[in-house]
């Protein structure tokens, strides 16, 4: 499971950084979203992946001898992932407003800043 | 106790406040101010405690260290605070003209009290998951503040700081991810001493990379510095003062932490990585800065060499290095917000930014001259204003630790700042004023500056000539600093066996 996962992470990660080098504004937050799904995916599987045993009962209790997943990061995830809803939100309007004050998708446009004056 | 949380309360419920007094822009700006002279004073009182008492925790909710969250409060996280909070007061006196009533509409004081939360949260926690949400809260508020106005430099400086910000942010998640997976715990200081003790310590050097380019991003880092001349001379000139002053020495701070205490048993890996990476930083800085021509632009990227400095400090890792790197980032702290601030009233006096366009400012203006000349020469570090101490002991530091590259890098930067100060002299102050119909006439000198602005800048520059003429005191307490971040068990037994004596009061 933990492989499939990693796998799953890593195409996450190249599919996220391949948008951010296209061209297209819409492209770079789609990549950015990506980029924040396969890292919060990541803090999620380190606390170890298992469908089987309960989380709160202690092996004693239950006489199960089966692992059982870490809660933590789960909470730690949750937080990432509203703190990833806010940023994405935001980003989508900033670029909706620069895309009116630019007139360009084209992220090529966006120079304005780094001339030498 | 009380000292530890202060800081944090302070700019979170000056902040509701703000948001709260919206429609009465009096009241915005008296609680924008009264909340950061409470800071400055919080500050001020956490650096007395913490000098008297040693390391301050504070266990969240009173769970027992590993567990929940701790607020820890060594001598550097002390200081950090303190000159957070005379930024923050000078920034916010600034603010009262500088800032327009729409952009107090669009709640500026309320950002600028978040922002501080974010920093001074930073500055505080003892857990690296929780650093990783005030530096959230800390971004996300800068985010608005850098385009709060709407111009189309700003969004599109904005759009480059958010999208390489929120990629260091997946970097940091996913160090802390991997970092959790392989040792199980986020204290910072459980996390020490997890890997003091185990022989498998090099397994974490994979997360503490991923950290590393985090940090090295936010820090505006070799080679991840590019947003930072692109975003900071777009905003109105209190909010670009306050980034540059406070920001990049976020990650500075936490680069910082993490190689004193979190990955301190890997240290020596790390130590050529941070080595070149310093070198580069000062010198791409310095060579990016001399190619500009405009104010902001040209301090934003002294802005970047000088940050080398202060991972000289840290990547020579001696204990005179550490107190150099401290000492360093006081000083600039200072005086890069006052450059800006400065750097805002010549724009001011002659309607125009662009160094080619200005002129005449030493004839119109000679107290402004003056006010320029404090913080440009100590940047430059000629003696004996504070950055010839700062620079003085970084490179004393490399000479006694064999750097000799690295200590070459430091001296011919050193030049090249001063010829960047001299750049912004000559052309603003003491070259003639161009004919040009955009302009004011020759005979004008540009409009009176009110006393608010001028101000925060004399305070700065009071601070910067202090600090060089009796810095003695500030030198013992970096080194004090450094003498604790040698020794992380400090700091790891006052986090983990709390004694009682920190729960009275």
């Amino acid at each position: 499971m933990e492989t499939l996962i990693a796998i799953l992470i890593g195409t996450l990660f190249a599919g996220g950084i391949y948008c951010m080098l296209r061209r297209s504004i819409m492209k770079v937050v789609i990549g950015l979203m990506l980029l924040s799904q396969a890292a919060n995916l990541l803090v999620f599987t380190s606390g170890g992946l298992t469908a089987q045993g309960p989380v709160f009962l202690s092996s004693a209790e239950t006489g199960s001898t089966l692992a059982q997943a870490d809660p933590l990061p789960q909470a730690l995830v949750l937080t990432a992932i509203v703190i990833g809803f806010g940023v994405i939100i935001f980003s989508l309007s900033l670029l909706l407003k620069a895309h009116q004050a630019v007139g360009s998708d084209d992220i090529n446009a966006f120079n304005k800043t780094d001339q030498v004056s | 106790m009380i000292w530890t949380l202060a800081p944090i309360l302070i700019p979170l419920t000056s902040a509701l406040l703000a948001m709260a007094a919206r429609g009465h822009p009096h009241m915005v700006r008296a609680i924008g101010v009264t909340g950061a002279i409470l800071l400055c004073g919080a500050g001020f009182g956490l650096l007395w405690a913490v000098e008297n008492q040693g390391v301050i925790v504070l266990q969240a909710g009173n769970w027992p260290a590993p567990v929940g969250i701790s607020l820890v409060a060594d001598l550097l996280s002390a200081l950090m605070v303190t000159i957070t909070g005379i930024i923050s007061l000078a920034v916010a006196i600034y603010s009262l003209r500088d800032v327009n009533r729409n952009l107090l509409k669009s709640h500026y004081f309320a950002l600028f009290h978040f922002l501080l939360l974010g920093v001074n949260g930073a500055f505080l926690t003892g857990d690296l998951f929780n650093l990783f949400v005030w530096f959230e809260v800390m971004l996300l508020s800068s985010f608005v503040l850098i385009t709060m106005e709407g111009k189309r430099q700003q969004l599109e400086g904005g759009v480059k700081y958010l999208v390489i910000n929120l990629v260091a942010s997946a970097l940091f998640l996913s160090g802390i991810g991997i970092l959790y997976g392989k040792l199980g715990t986020l204290n910072m200081a459980d996390i020490a001493l997890r890997l003091a003790n185990t022989p498998d310590a090099f397994l974490i050097n994979s997360s503490s990379i991923l950290l590393l380019v985090a940090f090295a991003i936010k820090a505006g880092m070799f080679p991840f510095f590019f947003w930072l001349p692109a975003s900071y001379h777009t905003p109105q000139v209190a909010i670009s003062a306050l980034f540059a002053g406070l920001l990049t020495k976020v990650g500075v701070y936490a680069l910082i932490r993490s190689y004193t205490l979190l990955f301190n048993s890997q240290f020596a890996v790390m130590q050529d990585v941070l080595i070149v990476l310093a070198g580069a930083t000062m010198i791409t800085g310095v060579f990016g800065a001399a190619t500009q021509f405009e104010i902001r632009k040209i301090l934003s990227f002294h802005i970047v060499s000088q940050i080398g400095y202060m991972i000289m400090g840290l990547a020579i890792g001696s204990a005179l290095a550490l107190a150099a790197a401290v000492f360093y980032i006081l000083h600039h702290i200072i005086v890069k917000t006052n450059l800006f601030l400065v750097g805002g009233l010549i724009m001011r006096k002659c309607g125009t930014s662009d160094l080619a366009r200005t002129g005449g400012l030493y004839k119109w203006a000679p107290g402004l001259a003056l006010l320029f000349f404090i913080p440009a020469f100590s940047l430059g570090g000629i003696p004996p204003l504070s950055g010839f101490w700062a620079k003085f002991s970084v490179i004393q530091a490399g000479l006694e630790a064999e750097h000799y590259a690295l200590v070459a890098a430091a001296l011919l930067v050193g030049v090249l700042t001063l010829y960047s100060m001299i750049k912004i002299w000559a052309e603003a102050f003491l070259k003639a004023k161009p004919m040009d119909s955009r302009a004011p006439a020759e005979n004008a000198p540009g409009p009176n500056l009110h006393w608010t602005l001028v101000v925060p800048c004399v305070i700065l520059a009071l601070l910067t000539v202090w600090i060089g003429l009796a810095g003695a005191p500030l030198l013992n307490l970096a080194l004090a600093t450094s003498e604790q971040l040698l020794n992380p068990e400090i700091y790891i037994e006052a986090v983990l066996n709390p004694p009682i004596a920190h729960y009275e009061k």
